[in-house]
């Protein structure tokens, strides 16, 4: 049997001279020329119409780019569950079920709450209440003083105001306990409402994941249904209002200081939310590179009767999937609270679909098994830049949403081909 | 003997490199039924789709009722009067029979329904078919299958179709309704139509057809009336006697059993199936499409469910495989390659490999152990392993990193196998590991099965082409309906014993 000739599989030469080289390079540049086009637009535009031109500055960049976290962050988690195959719609609900819980935990001072069972607040409140029946009763016996009527009225009286007065007493001591509790403990309660935001994430991310692989029912389905859920969920804790902790002293200014662009609070230059958002987007890169877990995912979404015939637990790779990102949507619900410095239940609605238009702009394919953080964090940046370029050049807000739809479509329609691209020979 | 309604004269078609058929001549006779005969892969599916429109013939003629046929799609092929029944049933399970049968011809005026012409003519076709009593208005999805076959042939008969090709149309039916399937084929035969009856089952085919024609590796090889061919004759027509030089032998030896299987059981198939596979033994198992063979393999790899039956993995484990329901616990493919089996699908694009990842992920995903550490992989060291298991195997690609879809189907399947064999297993499941290949690549396949053999590894190999199952394996077993039937050393099968065994019912 002759050898066959070599095809041009085969062919090994310099590295620029394989004209493969230049089509991955493009693909891996294309978000970044997509991003450099739509800045030059609005600068160009800006400069033009005008009177005043501020896109093209410093101040705007920071402002964009704070702007951009919330989106970015839950973005990062989303890439890794469509490239795994899936999509998560209730992350926006899931966002700010995280951060009413976040409100409520330091509204209620939860590591006060948790050590002596009550709130200095709650406390106080409760004086205040034994006090008011103590004075009602006090009235009350001056009323029958003056009409003096028998003897045992006045003594059944005088039990009810021994009974309020040691009440009152009582109180006053819960509240001092309380308080001294609440001296030594309070500190903790920011960083227990921090972590009680992610565990939250996290569970909502887990139940989709739990759902999604042990009802074998399509993610849509599913976290359309938890996308309800969480916003119920929300309501509930915030009592179907907002959630609204003392600013003055119940939050910590590095909550607000953390996306916040006002010169004093930023760090090198950019707001530390941004700062950890870049640190969580290399990290999750690094992991999406490295780890045999995200072989795993990329399997999954590529093709998932592969990934069973090789072994792969599908079921915990797709709990552990949505769980991770849940912990992403716990850090968003974070940013979402720092923005807002209240706890709205209703505040997340609609985000979920801003966060899967920055993935996919960003160039992973919603069929699964393509995706890239870095072009996710561009598509991010690409929608904030939009938004904040049509803002900058007066244009109303519907002409914003106009021009971001197209651009969704056109980004999908895009993958499309490329996917056929892709495809190749069989 | 009248002239045929039908005439199909030097067909030919071939996707990219592979020449599926080559100058077939077929003719369908007036008032008669003709049987295609062939084996899996001989053309007869693709003869098949020239005919509906679904593929244009590279070369060739077709005359219909002695005018050119020239379809440009499968619906103006039925229009123009040819009518498809396939195994697989395309009705609209929600609509009714009567929308069913008008499905894509409905009579109508200014866009509203004519509902009075589509009754008449639905009672007139149910009529000619024999079954008036179908009721015309309950949705399809409530009738058992035999009836949903005679809803597809009815619409076939609604637009007023001359010629009729039922491909393999038994295989989902009872007994009894095989009768009366018959009975309606019958009943057209001597409405005038002209009938195409393609069957595996030579029983069947002597029931109902007249004449028959056979292909074999798309040509056409014989034809005649079937009253004056024996089974024999239509067998070694079939199977044809080229035997090639293709099939490099490695000498190796069975040792001593390594996978007792007793009982097995699938959901549907295979049924009730018991052998033993030995150390450094290939054990073949021919069968037709659907005989069960897939299933079998996916049974012990714990991709399907088994509902009785049990395996004794010698000398490591006992596969227990009895009575359990829920195939992911206890036998998950995960479980079954910890055991040191390993399965190479026989659908390469769906299930077999990740198509749009790399070489080295698709190579590596049944066994990242060596590479990783803390869940951090080591790719250097991956990429260099990868590299030697493409050389050895002869993987023609740019590098391992190079998406598994971009690589010609040979070089695809060879990864496939390289997995297997990288995740160590050393009782391989091979189905169908030469489907689609060129020839080269299968030798090259050949001779690995043989080395691993020789390295002291247990396969199973299942295929359709028997040749190469009666070269390379040291025993045959043949599948039926999902029984395995006979079991025998390669050197005393003949590839007309093996068909006669597998077209037996």
């Amino acid at each position: 049997m002759s050898e066959k000739p070599l095809t041009s599989d085969s062919q090994r030469g310099p590295l620029f001279a394989d004209p493969r080289f230049w089509k991955r390079a493009l693909s891996m540049l294309r978000p970044f020329l997509a991003l450099a086009a739509v800045v030059l637009l609005f600068a160009v535009a800006d400069q033009r119409f005008s009177e005043k031109p501020a896109f093209f500055t410093a101040d705007n960049f920071t402002n964009v780019v704070s702007q951009t976290a919330i989106v970015a962050v839950a973005a990062l988690g989303m890439t890794v569950i469509i490239i795994a195959g899936g999509i998560d719609l209730s992350a926006g609900t899931a966002i700010a079920l995280a951060a009413t819980v976040l409100a409520w935990c330091l509204k209620e001072d939860v590591a006060t709450k948790l050590v002596a069972g009550d709130s200095v607040a709650s406390a106080t409140a409760r004086l205040k209440s034994a006090n008011d029946e103590l004075g009602r009763v006090n009235k009350e016996l001056k009323a029958l003083g003056e009409k003096s009527p028998g003897n045992s009225v006045i003594a059944e009286k005088l039990l009810d105001l021994g009974n309020a007065t040691h009440e009152v007493e009582r109180r006053e001591q819960r509240l001092a306990s309380v308080k001294m509790v609440s001296q030594s403990w309070s500190k903790w309660t920011p960083t227990l409402a921090v972590l009680a935001a992610l565990g939250c994430g996290c569970l909502c991310g887990f139940v989709n994941g739990a759902l999604i692989s042990v009802l074998r029912v399509v993610p849509f389905i599913v976290t359309l249904g938890t996308m309800q859920l969480f916003l119920g969920l929300a309501k509930q804790i915030a009592s179907n209002s907002t959630v609204r902790p003392d600013r003055a002293s119940q939050v910590p200014d590095w909550f607000s200081s953390l996306l916040s662009i006002r010169p004093e609070t930023l760090w090198l230059k950019l707001p530390a939310g941004v700062w950890l958002t870049l640190l969580l987007a290399g990290l999750l890169a690094a992991g999406l590179h490295w780890t045999v877990f995200s072989r795993y995912v990329f399997a999954l979404g590529s093709n998932e009767a592969t990934a069973r015939l090789c072994g792969i637990n599908v079921r915990w790779n797709k709990i552990a999937v949505y769980t991770l990102s849940g912990l992403f949507v716990g850090i968003a619900g974070l940013y979402q609270f720092s923005r807002l410095t209240v706890g709205n239940p209703t505040s997340g609605t609609g985000l979920e679909l801003k966060v899967i238009s920055a993935v996919v702009i960003g160039g992973a394919s919603l069929s699964g098994g393509r995706g890239s953080v870095l072009g996710t964090l561009l598509g991010a940046l690409i929608m904030s830049v939009i938004g904040n370029g049509c803002t900058m050049l007066g244009l109303e807000n519907p002409v914003q949403d106009m021009i971001l739809g197209v651009i969704i479509v056109a980004a999908v329609t895009l993958d499309q081909f490329r996917q056929k691209a892709v495809g190749g020979r069989q | 003997m009248s002239s045929p309604v039908l005439t199909m004269s030097g067909i030919s078609k071939s996707f990219g490199a592979t020449q599926a058929l080559r100058d077939v001549s077929l003719d369908v006779p007036v008032g008669r039924v003709l049987a295609l005969i062939g084996e899996n892969g001989a053309g007869k599916s693709t003869l098949m789709k020239v005919l509906s429109g679904a593929h244009v013939p590279d070369a060739g003629t077709m005359t219909l009722n002695e005018r050119p046929f020239t379809p440009s799609g499968p619906h103006d092929a039925r229009l123009a009067g040819v009518g498809m029944i396939y195994q697989e049933l395309n009705l609209a399970p929600d609509l009714s029979v009567e929308d069913n049968i008008m499905l894509g011809q409905e009579h109508s005026r200014f866009g509203m329904l004519n509902r009075r012409a589509q009754q008449a003519k639905v009672r007139e076709v149910l009529e000619l078919l024999g079954h008036p009593d179908l009721p015309p208005s309950t949705p399809v999805r409530e009738l058992p299958i035999a009836q949903q076959q005679l809803v597809e042939i009815a619409r076939a008969l609604a637009s007023d179709c001359k010629v009729i090709v039922f491909d393999e149309p038994t295989s989902s039916l009872t007994r009894s309704d095989v009768e009366h399937l018959f009975a309606v084929i019958r009943r057209l035969k001597s409405a005038g139509l002209g009938i195409v009856y393609i069957s595996h089952f030579l029983e069947e085919i002597r029931q109902v057809s007249d004449c028959y024609a056979v292909l074999r590796d798309g040509q056409s090889v014989g034809s005649g009336e079937l009253s004056d061919t024996t089974d024999t004759d239509i067998v070694s027509l079939m199977v044809g006697r080229d035997v090639s030089e293709l099939f490099p032998s490695v000498p190796h030896t069975p040792g001593e059993v390594m996978l007792q299987v007793r009982c097995l059981s699938g959901e549907s198939s295979p049924v009730d199936v018991s052998f033993e596979l030995r150390r450094g033994e290939i054990l073949g198992i021919a069968g037709l499409i659907g005989a069960g063979r897939t299933e079998l393999l996916r049974c012990l790899f714990g991709l399907d469910e088994v509902a009785s039956g049990d395996a004794i993995r010698s000398p490591d484990a006992y596969v227990r495989t009895l009575g359990r329901r829920r195939p992911s616990y206890g036998c998950s493919p995960r479980r079954r390659i910890a055991e040191g089996f390993g399965l190479v699908s026989e659908d390469r694009k769906t299930e077999g490999l990740a198509q749009s990842r790399s070489i080295a992920d698709n190579m590596t995903y049944s066994r990242l152990k060596p590479y990783s550490r803390f869940g951090w992989l080591n790719l250097n060291r991956r990429r260099t392993a990868v590299a030697d298991w493409m050389r050895r195997l002869h993987v023609k690609a740019a590098s391992p990193e190079q998406s598994v879809g971009e690589l010609s189907g040979g070089n695809q399947q060879k990864v496939a196998i390289a997995r297997v064999l990288h995740q160590e297993a050393d009782i391989l499941l091979l189905d169908e590991p030469t489907r689609g290949i060129d020839v080269g690549t299968k030798a090259e396949i050949y001779r690995l099965m043989g080395e691993q053999a020789a390295a002291g590894k247990a396969i199973i190999f299942v295929s359709s082409y028997l040749t190469e199952l009666l070269a390379v394996c040291d025993r045959v077993a043949v599948m039926s309906r999902g029984r395995m039937k006979e079991v025998r050393a390669a050197k005393d099968w003949t590839e007309e014993a093996v068909m006669a065994v597998a077209v037996s019912v």
